[in-house]
Parts: structure tokens; sequence; C-alpha cells
């Protein structure tokens, strides 16, 4: 579907407003263009033949027309602002609902700052666009095409001036609107420079700091600073070419206007009253073209805007529901990898597999942890249980049931997983914790706090579980956010727990207090847990080593340690760190 | 803006309308103080004003010209064309081509000198802004967004480059054609002058009528655009969390409420905005109307001509546009002067930590470091470090260890003087820090932070930073020793490669080398390090622990240690907890002491063999 059709889709519902809004706005510029005309009956036939009532009647018609036009003008108006804005929290509306359909691997393509600008920005844009196009536009086409009309009409010979002014101005602006552009778009990328440069500043604030680089920071800022008024002194100079170009283009024809209609009026019959009218329409015409000019600028920059709301629209959800039964899912949790291999297509490296062949049965209740060095796939491999990805090949069953079988809510629903990257929401922490099942009771709350031995700092925390997480609230550190991760996670009493690195920020005794805790709810539960250091794998019912996209080796730590040399190497290479600390 | 309240208490995880939203834009609703912000404004415009003073006359010779066009068009029709004088006609034609060409000139040199003008003023501007910022201490940079004082730097000066740029030209333009052509009008027939200007009144009173309401509409519409945005930013960001947790339908509940209520605010803000329009323009053919009838009228009983009513026409036209174009600025020039305000209040923030007067220079020193009995808290209520005391001795290794919060990373920050203490004291080879300069003092520190900051710009200029007269030699030596040597030259353009913003296109390892390259070119007395505990590979951590070696060599050195080694290593090992020195000597003094460190030793062995297969000691800390 083209990006104008969807645009048009969007409008469906507010027809009403888009046709009245243009309509209105025609009988709007009507009774304005009536006005010279009137003017000229009162010179031409009311001054020409002294007769008063003539003019006075003109006149209250003058007074009523504008009135009326006033009226129109403004409904149009306001037709015009909802069927814009009204449209524009549809799109924004629809884009939102989309991107919560979307699968992990088109957030991925699409960048989580790229989606709040199309949401934000773009969205504007487009609403914006449309607003000037059944307002403004159609205001100032109907204005350019009766005043010219017009002007034929009170005298054609004379507005063969159009055919002369109407091209330069034309040219004019396609010269510049070109050139606006693209000067514009240095501008913008000196502006960018200048925010990366502020922005490194704020963030290196400590490091510029520590080596007193006040002074070079200063220096490099000015440089910049001073490049960008110089462009823009450019680009605004260049910017502020049209208004007196056209003024002239406009002037000139009102030089010619005079010119040859008072040679017209003294040779060829032509009525004062006339010329007046034709001067009045000529202004309005060139106006109207400069306006529309203008804008065209304003549109043309939405259509990039609008393009980039379709990619999104456009894009189809990688994961399918597939609308099977099992919202009531209870597994026991037996996860079976049959044979796996994932690749994320991110297009970078096509078809690089990340996962080969993965065979591996974790049964009800177990404890897995996944072990194997930064970038083997460990996380790639869990993501594909809750299904946040397909498998490229080969299936994940659940209890015997393939994972694309069941209902992703259902699946989700019976997965706890704590995340390295422990996010969280603005809000309190009781409601961080309760993300996964907002109507759980606070001993439920409580109790998930202490399996992750998150209560204890909460308690201590000045108003405890109503404690506010986010920008203005308490500063949680990431060890402590990462402990309320795994409350989130454990809340929700899922039947597979995940947790990915999931106390990396962890320090070792609250770790291990942390698996103290946690053991009695893994006791029933599948449990997977990634982990850097070796004491969160001892407690494993079986260690999975995965090794650049394959497992390697599979079996308690005890037998590991002596049949596998990889897992051997990983668990010496702590102890040697150790060593060669020493020396 | 009733219905989304009362949702709030059930799902408040996506629902903080007024939270951060509100904020942000509290600040930009409104300036608090105009006229103080309006004189201060005024004092950055001051310095131009030759230039200023040429716009003025310019725009005056333009309002001029524009309003001579429109009298000589009348003259042309009354003199020339209807009594048929076709050579005066060309002459007059003539003129009137000149008048208008002059017109034009003088408006594009108006809005070239304007555009200096503004732009010279908002460089100015920022660079005030970008040059107090970098005197403001850590603990302005710990509470202030840096969202947002970036956006003071974007969206607050955009906008008042905006006002300067096109709102002053044709405010002043504007106020001189409706004087100059109240004027003209005047001087030609008075009776006519009173008809088209007795409409005046009414015209300014509907701007502002309007102005009102669309500041109110307007505000509430930013406020609930920014409530909106804010949500978005934050689901988004959390988009695979609230996946995880299926909380879609609540995400698009609470998203819907938001819409909605920025839809109902934005359609009676811009309504009233729209309107404006429509009435100008009903003003605009009202008077256009009145003149007509006035003019036709008083051609007939008192003689006015034809050539008088076409002057008047053009007039009223001249006269309605300049008002509704200022009105039509009311809330760029209401949302500039906000902008304004916001950026004179960071101006207004007075450093904290200064130099004393006369303060000298700190130079060579050995590195004898004592703090006695050190009191400090970021906030007055909350003590962070109690009567801290301590001492290294040039060249001594001082371990630092205690749980997260214990005030480790407190305790070298105040030794730069980041912050600066309540009560105690602080000394370098006997010197006081807060009686010397600081920046000499920080020269003498090398400090390389766990969370490795690399800026955009060459891996060289990157190393060179820890000392930017080093020669290229000098930097390869220094990344030789630091280990970086081998990654660099392996890297396609070697030292010239650029480094993506925040060096993101190198690992986490290779920028902790750089970073300790950078603190071996600044070749410091006095070393800080917080040691990293994120998990790099192997070989990585060996290269790094190597280069910290030899960097460490002959200073004296602050670690925060998560590494047994490390520890074990240390001259002295201060043991901090809850922000008090609990203990305080060698590993071996101290385990024998069987206190707090042992306990805290011990408890990292528990359930392990007695070789120990540890990795981290003790927690990491973000400094």
């Amino acid at each position: 579907m083209s990006t104008f059709k969807r645009i048009i889709r969007f409008l469906l519902p507010y027809r009403l407003f888009v046709v009245a809004a243009p309509l209105l706005m025609v009988i709007e510029v009507i009774t304005e263009l009536l006005q010279p005309m009137l003017v000229q009956n009162i010179i031409d036939v009311g001054v020409a033949n002294s007769d008063v009532s003539v003019v006075i009647h003109t006149g209250i018609w003058m007074v009523a027309l504008a009135v009326a036009g006033m009226g129109v003008g403004i409904g149009g108006a306001v037709f015009a602002v909802k069927a814009a804005t009204f449209m524009g929290a549809d799109i924004r509306r629809a884009l939102f609902r989309k991107i919560q359909t979307l699968s992990f691997g088109n957030l991925d393509k699409l960048e989580t700052g790229q989606l709040v600008v199309r949401l934000t920005n773009d969205v504007t844009q487009v609403q914006e666009a449309v607003f000037y196009s059944i307002h403004i536009m159609i205001r100032g086409g109907m204005t350019l095409v009766g005043s010219v009309v017009m002007a034929f009409i009170t005298n054609s010979s004379l507005a063969m001036i159009f055919f002369f002014l109407g091209p330069m101005i034309v040219i004019f602006l396609i010269f510049v609107i070109n050139r606006t552009i693209k000067i514009f778009t240095g501008v913008q990328e000196q502006l960018d420079r200048l925010n990366t440069v502020i922005g490194e500043n704020f963030t290196g604030i400590r490091l510029v700091k520590s080596f007193a680089r006040t002074v070079y920071e200063k220096t490099k800022f000015g440089k910049i600073n001073d490049d960008l008024t110089k462009q823009s002194i450019n680009a605004l100079k260049f910017g502020a070419l049209p208004r007196p170009f056209m003024m002239l283009v406009m002037n000139m024809g009102i030089v010619c206007a005079i010119w040859f209609g008072g040679l017209k009026v003294n040779n060829s019959g032509m009525m004062l009253g006339q010329l007046i009218a034709f001067v009045n329409y000529l202004t309005q015409a060139l106006m109207s073209i400069m306006m529309v000019g203008i804008l065209l600028m304003r549109i043309s920059r939405a259509a990039a805007s609008a393009k980039r709301i379709d990619e999104v629209m456009e894009t189809r959800s990688e994961i399918q529901d597939p609308f099977g039964p099992g919202i009531d899912l209870k597994p026991h949790g037996r996860l079976c990898f049959e044979n796996v291999s994932f690749s994320y297509d991110s297009g970078r490296t096509p078809h690089r597999p990340v996962l080969k062949n993965i065979n591996f049965i974790a049964e009800q209740g177990e404890t897995v942890a996944v072990v194997g060095a930064t970038g083997s796939g460990k996380t790639s491999l869990i993501n594909l249980i809750p299904r946040f990805y397909d498998a490229t090949k080969g299936r994940i069953t659940l209890d015997g049931i393939d994972v694309r079988h069941l209902s992703i809510e259902a699946l989700r629903k019976n997965i706890g997983i704590a995340m390295q990257n422990a996010l969280l929401f603005s809000g309190t922490i009781r409601d961080n914790i309760r993300y996964g099942k907002p109507d759980a009771s606070d001993d439920e709350v409580i109790a998930a706090a202490r399996a992750a031995r998150a209560h204890d700092f909460i308690v201590r925390l000045q108003k405890g579980y109503e404690s506010v997480v986010g920008q203005r609230g308490v500063n949680l550190s990431g060890g402590q956010k990462q402990r309320i991760a795994i409350a989130r996670a454990v809340l929700i009493d899922p039947a597979i727990l995940i947790l990915d690195d999931s106390t990396s920020a962890v320090d070792v005794k609250t770790e291990s207090l942390i698996q103290q805790a946690l053991a009695g709810i893994m006791a029933h539960r599948t449990c997977f847990i990634v982990a850097q250091r070796i004491s969160t794998i001892l407690n494993a019912d079986r260690v999975v080593v995965i090794d650049n996209g394959m497992i390697a080796a599979e079996g308690t730590h005890d037998t590991l340690l002596n049949t596998s040399s990889l897992y051997r190497d990983i668990y010496d290479s702590q102890l040697k760190k150790e060593q060669i600390d020493h020396e | 803006m009733s219905s989304p309240k009362s949702a709030d208490q059930k799902r408040p995880l996506f629902l903080e309308p007024g939270g951060r939203g509100r904020e942000m834009f509290a600040g930009s609703a409104k300036a608090k103080n105009k006229r103080n912000t309006m004189t201060r404004l005024w004092g950055y415009l001051r310095p131009r004003g030759n230039k200023l003073v040429l716009i003025i006359f310019l725009a005056a010779a333009s309002t001029g010209f524009e309003l001579t066009g429109p009298y000589l068009m009348g003259v042309a029709i009354d003199k020339y064309i209807a009594p048929g004088n076709l050579n005066g006609l060309v002459i007059i034609a003539c003129i009137m081509g000149l008048v208008y060409i002059l017109g034009s000139g003088a408006v594009l040199l108006q809005s070239f000198v304007m555009v200096e003008v503004s732009q010279g003023t908002i460089r100015h501007l920022r660079k005030d802004l970008f040059d107090n910022l970098q005197s403001l201490s850590l603990r302005f940079f710990d509470q202030h967004s840096h969202g947002d004082l970036l956006s003071r730097f974007s969206n607050d000066v955009e906008n008042i480059s905006n006002v300067l740029n096109e709102g002053a030209v044709q405010f002043i333009s504007g106020v001189l054609m409706l004087v100059g052509a109240s004027i003209a009008m005047f001087l030609m027939n008075i009776k006519v002058a009173l008809v088209t200007l007795s409409i005046i009144p009414f015209i300014f009173l509907v701007p502002k009528w309007i102005a009102v309401r669309t500041r109110k509409g307007y505000r509430l519409q930013q406020q609930s655009l920014g409530s909106l945005n804010g949500m978005i930013e934050e689901t988004i960001a959390g988009e695979k969390v609230v996946k995880a947790y299926c909380r879609e339908n609540d995400a698009i509940e609470s998203f819907d409420k938001f819409n909605q209520d920025f839809r109902d605010n934005a359609v009676k803000a811009q309504t009233y905005m729209t309107v404006l329009g429509p009435l100008m323009g009903f003003f605009n053919n009202l008077n256009f109307a009145i003149v007509a009838l006035a003019g036709g009228y008083l051609a007939l009983t008192a003689g006015l001509t034809v050539g008088t009513i076409a002057v008047f026409l053009g007039y009223s036209r001249h006269i309605i546009r300049p008002i509704s174009t200022i009105a039509s600025m009311y809330n760029s020039i209401q949302s500039a002067l906000a902008g304004a305000e916001r950026v004179f209040e960071i101006l207004d923030r007075e450093p904290e930590i200064v130099d004393i007067p006369g303060a000298p220079p700190l130079k060579h020193i050995k590195g004898d470091v004592t703090f006695n009995k050190v009191t400090f808290a970021y906030e007055k209520t909350n003590p962070i470090l109690k009567d801290i005391s301590l001492h290294a001795a040039p060249g001594q290794t001082i371990a630092l260890v205690g749980p997260t919060g214990a005030g480790k990373t407190t305790i070298v920050n105040l030794l730069a003087r980041f912050y600066d203490i309540d009560s105690g004291s602080i000394c370098i080879d006997g010197q006081r820090i807060d009686q010397i300069q600081k920046d000499s003092l920080r020269r003498q520190l090398g400090i390389v932070l766990q969370d490795t900051f690399l800026f955009s710009g060459t891996v060289m200029e990157n190393i060179r930073y820890g000392r930017l007269e080093a020669t290229d030699d000098e930097v390869f030596a220094a990344a030789e020793l630091s280990g970086a040597g081998s990654f660099i030259n392996r890297l396609p353009e070697g030292y010239h490669t650029r480094l993506a913003e925040k060096g993101g296109n190198l690992s986490h390892g290779q920028r902790q080398l750089i970073s300790i390259a950078r603190a071996i070119l600044a070749d410091p007395a006095i070393l800080i390090l917080d040691e990293a505990t994120s998990s790099v590979d192997t070989r990585t951590e060996i290269n790094i622990q190597t280069a910290l070696l030899k960097l460490m060599a002959g200073k004296t050195s602050f670690v925060i240690a998560h590494r047994l080694s490390t520890i074990r290593n240390a001259d002295k090992v201060i043991v901090v907890d809850n922000g008090e020195i609990v203990e305080q000597g060698t590993h071996d003094e101290l385990l024998a002491q069987k206190g707090f460190y042992f306990k805290l030793y011990m408890s990292q062995f528990k359930g392990r063999s007695a070789t120990g297969s540890k990795v981290s000691f003790l927690e990491p800390t973000a400094l």
C-alpha cells in the first residue's frame, strides 16, 4: 500500500471534516475574491455615475461578505484542525499497537530511539502536513486559481502579465526549495555534531575534570559553535532571499499593470475601477503562490516522515501467535531442544548461525547452568524458550509440545525471566515487582523480594516498597535493580525460571545468599541459569557448555571437570587469573 | 483529564502523568520573570547595537518604500491615467519600479544584518552556557538530567534564535508600517484615515482575547505532549520487558489515555490558533469594505479622487498584516522567553568548587596523601563519610574495600576535589587541597574508571587527552606500555581510526586499555583506580592487569579493589563500612584480627573448596 493511500485511509473516518473543510474554504475564498469586484462596482458604477445608493448597497454587500467569509472560514479551520489532529492521534495509536505486536527481532532492527522518533516527531510532521494540505494549501490554491480567473474576467489582455510572472516565480521557487533543503541538511549535521560534543562532555564530565581539560573542552566546543554559527548565517541568509524576491516580482507586476492598464484606460476604454480591481487580484494571486511555495517545502519534509511511519506499519512480526489453545496452560516444565539452529537475520551478517544443532533436555524441576565465553550464544539460547525469537531450524518443545504451537501469552505467563540488563519502569518498587502480576498481594510481593534478597534493602529505603524508581526517584545500584528484576520474575510463580546473568552486578556474598533463598523456589521448577561465576554453577543439576554456538559438553560439574577440557579451561582460567594477579 | 487519574491507581507502572513530562514542561510553559529575562537578553543584543540601529534604519526605509508604492499608484491613477498623460505615466511607472526595487533591497539587507545579529547573539549565549557549565561541580551534573541540560542547548536556544530571526524584524517593520501607514493616511485624507483606523482597536482586542486562550490551551497541550512522549519513551525502551510479561494490552490501554488526552488538548489549542486566520481575514475584508464604502461615499460628497481610494485600499491591507503577524507570533515569543529563562537559570549557577584567591599551583609532588578527620555529606541530612583519617606514604598502594555504598568512591572523589568536604582536611605533601589550584591538583592525579569513557574522535586523540602536548611518539610509547599498541595497530587505520560515539566500535577490554594508555601518558604522581568487575575474556583481563601494574609502579595509588590479588599486594588495606574506616592494615594483619574484614573474606569462601575458584572479591561499585 502506498504511503499516500495509507494516509487517506486514516483520514476516512473523518471524511466529513476532510470534505467540509476545503468546501468551506472555497466559500471563504469566493467571498474574498468578490471584494475587489465589488470595489470596481463602487468606482465604475457608483462613483462614475454619482449614484450614492449603489455605493452604499455595494458597501453593505462587502461587509456582509466579510462576515460570511469569517463564519465559513472559522468553520473550515475548526474542521481542518479536527481532521488532522484526530488522524494524527489515530496514526500514533495504530503505530503503537503495531509496535506491541512486533517481535524482539523486529525491535532489534527498528531500534528503540528510532521508534520513539517515529511515534512522536514523524507523526506530528504528517499531521501538520495534512492540516496544511486541507487548510492553507487548498485555501492558497483556491485563491490563486480564483484570483487568476477573476483577473482574466476583469481584463483578459492585461492578465497576460501572469504568463510572464508565473513561470519566473515557479522557477525561482524550485531553485530555492532545492537549495534550501541541501543547505539546511548541512546545518542539521553541524547541529548534530554540536550536540554530540555537548552530550559527550556531560557523560565524560568526570574525566574532563580529572584531567583538568576544561579549557580544551571549551576550545573544542567554541570551534564547533563558530562553525555552526557560520553555516547557520549562510543558510538563513539564503532563506531570507525568497520574501524580498517574491515581493519584487509581485510589485513589478503591479507596475506593469499600472503601465499597460493606464495605456488601456486611455486607448481601449478600460474602466479605472477595473484597473484597481485587477491590481488587487494580482496581489492576491502572487501572495498565494508564495504561501503555496513555502507550504510545499514543509509538506515535502513530511513525506520522509510518512515513509518512516510506513516502514513500521509494513513490518510483519517475525513471531506469529498460533491462536492455539492453552490459555490455562499449566506446564510441568520439561523442555527439549531438538536440533535447534538459530541466526539473527539482521542484514549485517546474513545467516551467520548463532546456534548450531543444539540438542538437550531439561527435565522437570532441573536446574540447568549454561556457561561459555562471551558471544558464544548463551543468551540467544535461552531467548528461544519464551519465543523472543523463533528457532531457524529444529524445534523446542515444552512438555512435548512445540512452543510455536502454544499461545504466546500462555507460554510467557509460565516463564519468569530476569535479564542481565535489569530494566525497571518508573513507578514504585512494589509495582515493579508485581509487574508480571498486577493483582499480586503485598505478601506475595514481599515473599518474592525476600527470595531475591531485595527485601532488606527495600525496607531500608525511606519509603520502602513505595519508593519511586526513575529519573526523580531513588537511584538504585545495578545490583539492586537486578535483585528487583529477579523478584519480578519469581513473583509470577512460573514453571520455568530463567536467570540470564542476572546477578552480574551483585557481590559474591549477596549472590550466594540469593541462591540460598531461591533454592526452595528453584527446587520445583525448571531453571536456566546463565552465569560467569563458577560459584553459581556449582549447585546446578546439569551444566551445558556452549562454545561458538554449539554444545561443547554437557553433564554435572564433577563429570565435566573430568571429561571436558573446555569446561576445565573455563574453570581453570578463573584460578589462573587469580594466580597472575598474585605476581 | 479525570479518567486517566482513576485508572492511574490501578496500573501505575505505565501511568505517571505529570511525572517526567510535566516536570519537563513546567519550566517551559511560561517565563516567570519576563521583564528580567528580557533585560538580560537585551544585554546580549547590546554589543551589536550598531547593527541593530542599521536594522531599524533599513526597516524604516523598506517600510517607507513599501508605503510609497501604493501612494505612487494613486498619483498615477489621478494625475496621469485619468487625465491621459501617457508620457508622465511611463515616468511614474519607472519611479514606482525603482521604489519597489529599493524596497526589496532594503528588506533583503535588513534580513541579512538580522541573521548576523541573531546568530551572533546565539553563538555568544551558547558559548557562555557551555563555559559556565564547565565551571560547575560534579554535584550539579549528578543532580540534573543530561537530557534536560542538552535540551537547553538545542530547544531553548533554538526558540530564542527563531524569534530573534523572524520575529524581531517582523515586529519592528510591523510597528513601523502601522505608524507609517497611519501618518500617510492622515496626510492624504483625515476623514478616510479616521474611518480606516477606527477598526484598529478591535483588531488588537481580538488577538489578545485569543492569545490568552491559546496560551492556556498551548500549555495544556505541551504538558500532555510531554507526558505522552515520556510514556512512549519509557515503554519502547522497556518493550522487551513488556513482552516478556505479556503486558502489551495494558501498555496500549494506558497509551490510549495519554494519546486521547493529548489529542483533546491539541484540538482545543490549535483551534484557537487557527481561528485567528479567518478572524484576521475578516478584519482585512471588513476594513477593505469600509474603505471602499467610505471612499466611494466621500468621492461623491466631498470630491475624493479615485486614486486616493486605490491608495487607501492598498494601505488597508498593509496595516492589518503586521498586526496579524505579531499576533500569530505570540506563542513563539512566549516560548522564547521561557527558553531564555531556562538558559539564564544555568548561567546564574555559581560554581561550588572554586580556587581561593591567589591559590598557588601544586608542583612536583612526592605523593604523600593524608585525610584528617574528614566528614562529608552529599545532602546535609545524610552523612556519607564520618571522621575519615588515613595516610598514604609516597609510592604506596592503598586498597579500599567494603560493601556497596560504604563510601569508597566518595573517598577518592574527595581526593580529586570533585566535592568539597564538610570538615577535616585532605593534604597532599602537607598542602591542603582546598588551598591550591584545583586544576593543578587534578593534573597530578590519574583516574582510571571502570566505566571507561572515550570521546568520539581518533584513537590518537583519545590517548592524547591525557597530555595534550604529547608527541606522536610519546602516544605510541604509552600505548605500547599499556599493551594497547598491538590491537590499535590492527585497527583499519591504526591510531587514526575514528571511534564511534562512546568508543562503541571497541570491546570493553580494548576501551579499558586505551584509558590506561591515556593515564600512562598523563604520568600522574597519584593514581586512582576503580577496578573493573565486568566479565571480559581471560586474555584481555590479564593484559589489563599487567598494564595496571606498570601504571602503578612508583606511584601512590588508591584502588577500589575487587580482586583478592590486588588487596594482598596492597601496602595497606582500608576497610570502609557505612562511611567509616572500620579497620586498616595489611591483608595478613587484618585476617589475623578476625574482625569485619575477616568476616567479609570468609563469606567469599563459604561452601567452596580450599583451592578457591573465586573470581571477584566483594562487589562491584559504580563510580
